[in-house]
């Protein structure tokens, strides 16, 4: 693993996430409420939570995808909030058709990345089912090509969702790696875990109703 | 007074006295219209007794498309303000308006047998009728098929503005088609000469018609806020 | 790339491994085989009722390969990716419109040729028929796609969006199988053409706007 991302040719924006009062609700329930926290660049903010309490409807909210039921979701210092972030949820988003080396580009496409696929590849160690369909690779090598699309086009703030689900310790060590690179160079981890991932939080948010 | 119904504890004020207060107005003007239309009114010169499936036939028409007008306004409402009570406006007036589209289409059709000589004929109208009747249906099994409430009406929402946009292109291509099919022999629809004593009943009938949709709309809404509220009152129960 | 072109390349490369245009093909070729046997083989009753048949196999065809559209990608987590592309998702949805039109689409169109030979259609007029039918296809995928859209969260949604696409089928049906019958073919075809931008412009606007409520 290298100790920066080495696919990045320009110095990313400075990210800081405000949010104040929260309330969610899934199917007219509601989550939870006057949730607030705020995070810097080179924060890692840990979500825990039990099943059920809106680990994956917070993510969601602040990736833009749930409109909250109230209270505020701030990105301060995003020259251009559509390039703010990238969110690697529970499902993976792969066609089982497609090809490892098909989805990366799939991916550069719609991301508008220009980080070189072996480079990716490496990182997460799947260069040798590049040019495999996704059916025919393992859960771990799967959630290792889902997680590359982090590594696709540089966003200054990363939104995971249960990251190291399905993954062996050497994949967990991978993500550990790629989130310390991202911090190092001023980049936002928020993850939902199920148990503690590894790097130390600079901040842990329970979620609960 | 939109803005003022807009609050839903207001609405239940309000609804808990307009709603029978509509549906005895549309008693009454049925009451007055009906006996009007069937018994002192004059028939048609050409149609003969016939003609007074016209009154029960236009003012359904009419309050069919305007109920589907309704519900792109309460739609469209509910869209940009994202407002819960227009979302259930919207709802509770389709089946009504579905429900006189199709009185709608058999009248037409029973109209249609003595005077074309056919039950059913793909006349431009008729034909129109029959399209909005099927984007009815659609409309509430869309509502019927989503879970998740919310989400349900917004896409109910789209839908509902969607086929009023179809509808009219709709209308002009099957006017289009028809002029091109229209077999010779046929009389054009309608046909009657309305006169001023055919106006009255019609007009008396179409009010009713109006205040019906307009008590069995309300009706629909307030049914589908107190099971929202037993609802959200049984989740409520089982959290705690 | 453009998020456009790589959306194209992607779901035609999908629905090319996914079989490609073969299954709507026989669909296409089943439903109006099944015209004839129907109808008896009369040559003069065919040539009249022939070319407007192939039109309503043709929606069907179309219609048939709307259902999963959006539904997989709202099932696999595609649609959270495409949400988060910096490309609005109305350009996302007409390239998989697009993409749809091409795989499909085209082929209906140029499979009409013999089909409408075989149901008595005059020779003269099966290249007109093919242009009108590749136009008609693009205004059934337009508005196919809001169908599809709002119909992704929906478990065994056919029948569902069956009802909700057909009326919205109607008027390129009327002025399609106008140019097939051979009346009006000037003005029917250019409002045929209209319906056709209609749906290409239409279509991704209230898809996408319906997709992001589904992906809520």
């Amino acid at each position: 693993m290298s100790a920066r991302g080495p696919f990045r040719d320009k110095p990313q924006d400075k990210v800081l996430i405000r949010v104040e009062a929260l309330a969610l609700s899934r199917g007219g329930r509601v989550l939870f409420e006057n949730l607030s926290f705020a995070a810097a660049p080179g924060d890692y903010v840990e979500v825990q939570g039990s099943n059920g309490s809106g680990k994956t409807s917070l993510l969601r909210a602040v990736a833009g995808l749930l409109r909250p039921r109230g209270g505020v979701i701030a990105f301060e210092g995003a020259e251009e909030p559509s390039l703010a972030l990238h969110y690697v949820g529970h499902a993976n988003g792969l066609k089982r058709e497609a090809s490892a080396r098909e989805h990366l580009r799939y991916w550069t496409g719609l991301f508008g990345g220009s980080a070189s696929e072996d480079d990716v590849a490496q990182t997460l160690e799947i260069g040798r089912v590049m040019d495999l369909p996704v059916r025919v690779l393992s859960q771990g090598q799967a959630r290792r090509l889902a997680l590359s699309r982090l590594l696709i086009a540089p966003r200054p703030v990363w939104l995971l969702d249960e990251p190291v689900a399905a993954l062996d310790d050497a994949g967990k060590a991978a993500v550990n790696g790629m989130i310390a690179s991202h911090r190092a160079t001023g980049g936002l981890v928020i993850a939902a875990v199920h148990e503690a991932l590894g790097p130390a939080p600079t901040k842990t948010l329970q979620v609960r109703r | 007074m939109f803005a003022f119904l807009a609050n839903p504890a207001r609405f239940m004020a309000f609804s808990a006295w307009a709603a029978p207060v509509l549906f005895a107005g549309a008693l009454i003007l049925f009451a007055t219209g009906i006996p009007w239309a069937l018994f002192y009114s004059p028939p048609d010169y050409q149609m003969g007794d016939t003609v007074r499936i016209m009154y029960v036939h236009v003012p359904a028409a009419w309050w069919s498309m305007g109920a589907y007008a309704f519900m792109a306004g309460a739609s469209f409402v509910g869209l940009v303000w994202r407002h819960v009570l227009a979302d259930v406006a919207a709802r509770a007036a389709a089946p009504v308006g579905a429900v006189f589209a199709a009185i709608c289409l058999v009248t037409g059709s029973l109209w249609g047998a003595p005077t074309w000589g056919t039950w059913w004929e793909w006349d431009g109208r008729m034909t129109s009728m029959l399209v909005l009747f099927i984007t009815y249906l659609g409309y509430i099994a869309l509502w019927n098929s989503v879970e998740d409430e919310e989400r349900a009406a917004r896409l109910a929402a789209i839908l509902c503005l969607v086929g009023a946009i179809n509808l009219p292109i709709v209308k002009f291509s099957v006017d289009w088609w028809s002029t091109l099919h229209q077999p010779a022999s046929i009389m054009r629809s309608g046909g009657a000469a309305i006169n001023g004593e055919m106006l009255g009943p019609l007009l008396t009938l179409g009010g009713a018609y109006l205040l019906l949709f307009g008590a069995l709309t309300l009706m629909n809404m307030r049914s589908a806020i107190f099971r929202r509220r037993v609802e959200s009152a049984e989740l409520r129960r089982a959290q705690s | 790339m453009s998020a456009f072109a790589a959306t194209f390349r992607r779901e035609l490369a999908l629905m090319w491994a996914g079989g490609g245009a073969i299954a709507p093909l026989g669909y296409f070729f089943g439903a109006t085989m099944l015209v004839p046997l129907a109808m008896g083989p009369d040559r003069a009753l065919l040539e009249t009722a022939g070319p407007p048949l192939v039109w309503i196999a043709a929606a069907l065809s179309v219609l048939a390969m709307l259902e999963r559209l959006f539904q997989a990608d709202l099932e696999d987590g595609s649609l959270d990716q495409m949400l988060l592309s910096p490309a609005p998702l109305e350009v996302i949805a007409s390239a998989k419109g697009a993409a749809l039109w091409v795989a499909i689409g085209l082929p209906i169109a140029l499979a009409g040729a013999p089909v409408a030979i075989a149901l008595q259609a005059p020779v003269e007029r099966v290249p007109l028929i093919v242009a009108s039918l590749a136009l008609g296809t693009a205004a059934f995928v337009g508005v196919g796609l809001i169908g599809a859209a709002l119909t992704a969260s929906v478990k065994r949604a056919g029948v569902l969006l069956a009802l909700i696409v057909l009326p919205l089928f109607a008027p390129p049906i009327i002025f399609g199988a106008s140019v097939a019958s051979g009346e009006e073919v000037f003005a029917a075809f250019s409002i045929l053409g209209g319906c056709a931008l209609a749906g290409a412009a239409l279509g991704p606007i209230a898809a996408a706007a319906a997709l992001r409520l589904q992906a809520e």
